[in-house]
């Protein structure tokens, strides 16, 4: 799985991309892999303000809970409302799916998160393979 | 639960390579190396409830005993009535504590008058049979054997489960009836029991095979082969947890435990307490019926705002006093709702009473609903 080379990742599973001073946040295809079936998806609201490394919402399988954990500090701008009836998306693409955009607050902060290079070996390293 | 030492590697069916060669997502059940789901688990609970699936449950444990004296043994560990069993029947009940809480669940088979076998739970095994040895091993007349890993077990589950094991048994299925078992040949073997039970409110069977690697795998594959055409799926403890659930079926360590009694757990209607023999418990059961009965309940309930409560998580009032607790909560997938077994104090047990579920520091409403949340249609096959 080749993960896109223009955004950036966590090792929690996250992906951000940038479009001007806004963050486009997701989680990666390891990630929707690992759940299994997504069944909840639970989003801040625009107007919040998240900081770089702390939880911001959640993501549910029907086993278990994810933690969701921001990327990068700012304000949500806008939020997926489509995965609240179709959480489902996630799984079929989750490279692509975006569950929210922020204000960034400073796009330095990214610099620290792994290129889709170090988060190819990354996982790689998690799975043993 | 059973204890499990950190240090002894997990147990394993003998159908461990075959689950591995499926790339069955693995996972650690009661110290054993189990697939909790292959294709998807979402999938194989809608298999088993509109088609066929097929479950490796080896790792559950079988108890025989024999000799003229079994009866009695069975009458005084278990508290149903076994006397009441037909040579072929099988029973659900459970083996009790001196206080009337849970040793553990069991299917109890008879085999002949003097032939019983008690199935019983994998997380439980070795506490079951040390507790069985202990509790009638000086009763006369009877010889108990662990056959536990003498057996593969198969579980074949759905409406179309039937057709599928039709197809590799000559043994007329429609003539065995719902908790009847019988003998017959199955994938060429003589003499394996073919059990019309299951842990999934679907129609369905449970077919014991000798354990040997070999044997297993190719059944295995013949029971998905023979069901390919229906849409057979291998099914992992996933889909069998939320199936169980929406037909509201107790897992120990969860609805029922040796902290939980019969009655808090609804299962007074398997005591029999008039059977006319002593069990294990029965005293004290009989007193807590004479005390007024439990003062908690397991109910069903159905979140009705967003959010899916889960096993351990508080239920309170609408306020926010924390009043009891789930005991296994999940998305059903085939209900398309977000359901709930959980223990609360009788006064709020009634059907449509409203509480809170607490998820993660937050209150959301909840309300008591009837169960099973599922039951399958009845029609003949």
């Amino acid at each position: 799985m080749a993960y896109p080379a223009d955004h950036r990742y966590t090792r929690e599973h996250e992906w951000i991309s940038v479009v001007g001073s806004t963050g486009i946040v997701g989680i990666t295809d390891y990630a929707q892999g690992s759940l299994g079936d997504i069944v909840f998806v639970d989003l801040p609201k625009v107007g919040d303000t998240l900081e770089a490394g702390k939880i911001f919402g959640s993501v549910e399988s029907v086993k278990a809970v994810s933690d969701l954990f921001s990327p990068a500090s700012g304000t949500v701008t806008a939020v997926n409302e489509e995965l609240k009836d179709a959480p489902e998306q996630v799984n079929a693409d989750a490279n692509a799916t975006w569950m929210l955009k922020l204000a960034l607050k400073d796009a330095a902060e990214l610099d620290a998160l792994l290129s889709a290079a170090q988060y190819e070996a990354f996982i790689a390293e998690e799975t043993g393979h | 639960m059973s204890t499990i030492d950190p240090t002894s590697p997990l147990r394993r069916t003998a159908l461990n390579a075959t689950h591995r060669a499926h790339k069955a997502k693995m996972v650690d059940f009661g110290g054993w190396d189990m697939p909790v789901e292959y294709s998807g688990l979402i999938a194989e609970h809608t298999a088993v409830r509109t088609a066929v699936g097929l479950f490796d449950v080896s790792h559950m444990g079988d108890i025989q005993l024999r000799g003229p004296g079994s009866l009695a043994a069975v009458q005084h560990l278990c508290m149903n009535d076994a006397s009441k069993l037909a040579v072929g029947q099988a029973q659900y009940s459970a083996m009790l504590t001196p206080d009337g809480t849970f040793v553990d669940d069991v299917v109890v088979h008879k085999l002949s008058d003097n032939d019983y076998l008690i199935v019983i739970n994998a997380g439980t095994r070795d506490k079951d049979i040390a507790w069985v040895r202990k509790q009638i091993g000086a009763m006369p007349n009877i010889h108990i054997s662990d056959y536990s890993d003498y057996y593969t077990q198969l579980a074949i589950q759905g409406p179309k489960a039937a057709a599928a094991l039709a197809k590799l048994t000559d043994t007329d299925l429609t003539a065995i009836k719902n908790y009847w078992f019988t003998y017959g040949k199955v994938c060429g073997l003589y003499n394996v029991m073919i059990a019309r039970t299951g842990y999934t409110g679907e129609d369905g069977f449970e077919i014991y095979i000798p354990s040997d690697e070999p044997t297993s795998s190719r059944v295995w594959g013949e029971v998905l082969n023979a069901g390919a055409e229906f849409g057979i799926l291998p099914c992992g403890l996933g889909a069998r947890n939320t199936l169980r659930l929406e037909s509201a079926m107790a897992l120990y360590g969860h609805e029922i435990s040796d902290t939980i009694n019969v009655f808090e757990a609804n299962l007074g209607r398997y005591a029999k307490l008039d059977k006319g023999s002593d069990f294990v418990g029965r005293a004290a059961l009989a007193a807590i019926e004479a005390a007024g009965g439990p003062k908690r309940k397991l109910v069903g309930l159905e979140m009705i705002e967003r959010g899916i409560g889960r096993d351990g998580y508080p239920v309170c009032t609408v306020a926010g006093e924390r009043i009891g607790q789930i005991t296994s909560g999940s998305p059903a997938p085939f209900l398309k709702k977000n359901i709930a077994l959980a223990y609360v104090p009788v006064q709020v047990a009634a059907l449509d009473e409203v509480v809170a579920v607490e998820i993660r520091g937050q209150l959301v409403k909840a309300k008591v609903v009837a169960t099973p949340f599922y039951k399958r249609a009845k029609k003949s096959t």
